[in-house]
């Protein structure tokens, strides 16, 4: 194969994963305490949204990668406030959140449909990168795409290596048990969530950000829910999260250049690819599993805490 | 300090009044956004138009019905498989492929003017989504995968296939290659009920459904099946309830009713299958289910209240030249509020000082 070709497929399927790589990494700690927050599309919109418009006021991409942070912790805390503090149902709120996130964007974002920013640009890593093939390899990517490496590294080491992780994971497993010794389960989730939202927020503005240099209302199209998809298909592990989201990476630039191949198929039927795989990748995670109980589930997901002392 | 007591029974008083405090909530921040972001619209000029005008206006009124229709008929199906804990958040594919499957047989018949091709039509689209949700339960009961998922994957997939069907066999051949198919004659077209306006028979039969649907639930097992499977899946497992069967119809009706509005809205205000078939009104019902605490009767209002959102919404639209989507943050909002308020039925509120 054409090497240059092979390292622009490479970099294609880097650019498609790396949003979903943050939203679900983000949304694998959320999980992995307890809550399930449905809201990553619309937390990832504000994140696109806002990204996109401190970009073009600013020209500072440092800026607008933290605002987009901030912009989807700011959107989290409904839910954070919602969930945790009046106790009202995961599964609606979240259904909300992204409602009022899709909605939002695309009332603040009216004036900015015509607009295009420079897009954040790869850095080559100087000296590495000019190490024949394994240079343009590994050391030529974007910024964000090592940190969204980092940041899987982070939340597992954060899980697996530390005693706040292990409280996490106790208060996702167990959240009566857990606060009965004595831990503040609502401080544990509201932090979590938080972070889920900081997450989904870099995942979205990295659409605005460094695919493409425009913004458009429901640019987003899916990727929040693709993302919890892959936590479920990551059995809530988080480095499994990496093979998921460079699966979907690469299943996206298929289908991009199955059409630049004039491949007979409508181009309707490729674009479903990425969502049909989510379905096919669960089914087959499941039928892997066959009658195993999956024991990574956190026990609590999804129930709603309230203590009565 | 501020605190939580549950209460020992729920309160009345709070079932009634905590929609109001939702709506009155909403009204308020609604107000306080247009207030920072319109800085040269006078900002109750906005709100008339958006809340009061659909419903003095006749023309605004019928309309507020025609878009009340679909969300009454979706909602009361979402309304059902909720209460199951069934979550079906695809219910915008369901439509679709309703909508496209009773068209297909109408476009199939297109020469023919007869009696049956309506109910044959309505058939097909109703069939049309119970088999597009029939694939979440499967997979559901066959493999364990969660129905969220694969109803919202499935609706990204309906999007593009009407995309692709409205290029492909169901274009109209002498469109001049638009992506549109030919025009319903009159006898694949719903009855209008209001003349002069576009409001279609598709209400009478949401309002019927609604009201078989609250006697079933009332005076039928699967009733009492899908409510204690939803809140108490255990004490459903020893009452011997059938598990996969609470799924599956959950899902075959949710779908089925999403597909019925699909077909209705495509041989009803649009007359034509086109790209545009799709509103939201899917995701929507979601929030109109919610808005009714899942009750069939209940179902009707909300769908009338948000329909009124959508009606306003166009309108401000078109009058001040805003995007339609603030539509969707006053829905998101309303849903916000009201979960939030409903609190107040199963808890106290408290107040008292911290002791240190």
């Amino acid at each position: 194969m054409n090497e240059s070709l092979f390292i622009n497929i490479i970099i294609g399927i880097s650019i498609a994963s790396v949003p979903l790589m943050f939203a679900a990494i983000g949304e694998l700690l959320v999980e992995r305490s307890g809550v399930l927050n449905l809201g990553v599309e619309g937390m990832m919109i504000v994140g696109a949204l806002l990204g996109f418009v401190v970009m073009s006021h600013t020209q500072n991409p440092y800026l607008a990668v933290l605002s987009a942070m901030l912009g989807g912790m700011a959107i989290a805390s409904i839910f954070a406030f919602l969930t945790q503090f009046l106790l009202t149902n995961q599964v609606a709120t979240g259904l909300a959140l992204t409602l009022f996130g899709l909605g939002f964007a695309a009332f603040a974002g009216r004036g900015y449909t015509e607009e295009t920013i420079q897009l954040i640009t790869a850095v080559p890593i100087p000296y590495l990168s000019n190490i024949p093939y394994l240079g343009p390899l590994l050391f030529s990517f974007n910024p964000l795409v090592y940190l969204a490496f980092f940041m899987v590294y982070l939340v597992w080491w954060f899980l697996f290596r530390t005693k706040q992780g292990l409280i996490l994971r106790a208060i996702g497993d167990n959240h009566d048990a857990a606060h009965a010794i004595g831990h503040n389960v609502v401080r544990y989730r509201v932090m979590a969530i938080l972070f889920g939202g900081a997450m989904a927020g870099i995942g979205g503005a990295f659409l605005s950000l460094v695919q493409v240099p425009i913004w458009g209302e429901g640019m987003t199209a899916g990727r929040g829910w693709i993302a919890l998809g892959l936590v479920v298909f990551a059995s809530w592990q988080p480095f499994r999260i990496i093979f998921g989201a460079i699966l979907f990476g690469g299943i996206t630039i298929l289908q991009i250049h199955a059409q630049g191949l004039n491949i007979n198929v409508s181009a309707q039927y490729l674009s479903m690819l990425p969502y049909l795989a989510t379905i096919v990748i669960l089914v087959s995670l499941r039928m892997r599993l066959k009658n195993k109980t999956n024991r990574t589930v956190p026990n609590c997901l999804g129930r709603i805490f309230h203590s009565t002392t | 300090m501020i605190r939580l007591i549950p209460r020992v029974e729920n309160s009345t008083a709070m079932v009634l009044l905590s929609p109001l405090l939702a709506l009155t909530l909403t009204a308020l921040s609604a107000y306080l956004i247009f207030v920072f972001i319109l800085v040269d619209i006078p900002v109750s000029s906005v709100f008339f138009t958006l809340f009061v005008e659909p419903l003095i206006d006749s023309y605004y009124f019928s309309e507020l019905l025609v878009k009340a229709a679909p969300l009454m008929i979706i909602g009361l199906g979402l309304s059902i498989g909720f209460r199951a804990g069934i979550w079906n958040i695809g219910a915008e594919g369901q439509f679709v492929m309703g909508g496209i499957a009773g068209s297909a047989v109408g476009l199939y018949f297109y020469n023919v003017e007869a009696f049956w091709l309506l109910p044959l039509m309505t058939i097909a689209g109703i069939l049309g989504g119970m088999f597009y949700a029939g694939i979440a339960a499967f997979l559901r009961i066959k493999y364990q995968v969660n129905e969220i998922l694969v109803t919202l994957m499935l609706t990204y997939v309906a999007v593009l296939f009407l995309s692709a069907m409205l290029q492909g066999p169901l274009r109209n051949p002498s469109g001049f290659n638009f992506p549109e198919s030919r025009i319903f004659h009159d006898s694949a077209m719903l009855p209008i009920i209001w003349e002069g306006t576009r409001l279609h028979i598709g209400l009478i039969v949401a309002i019927i459904l609604s009201l078989v649907a609250w006697f079933g639930i009332k005076k039928h097992m699967f009733g009492m099946q899908i409510k204690i499977s939803g809140s108490a899946p255990r004490a459903a497992k020893f009452a011997g309830f059938d598990d996969n069967k609470t799924v599956w119809y959950s899902l075959l009706i949710s779908g089925g009713l999403a597909g019925l509005a699909g077909l209705f809205e495509a041989a009803g205000p649009a007359g034509q299958l086109t790209p545009g078939l799709p509103q939201f009104y899917g995701f929507t019902a979601i929030i109109v289910a919610f808005l009714a605490r899942l009750h069939p009767v209940g179902v009707l209002f909300s769908a009338l209240l948000i329909a009124l959102s959508y009606v306003g919404g166009e309108n401000v639209q078109i009058e001040y030249n805003l995007p339609s989507s603030i539509t969707q943050i006053f829905q998101g909002m309303l849903l916000f509020y009201f979960l939030a308020c409903d609190i107040l039925i199963k808890y106290k509120v408290v107040l008292f000082k911290t002791k240190n």
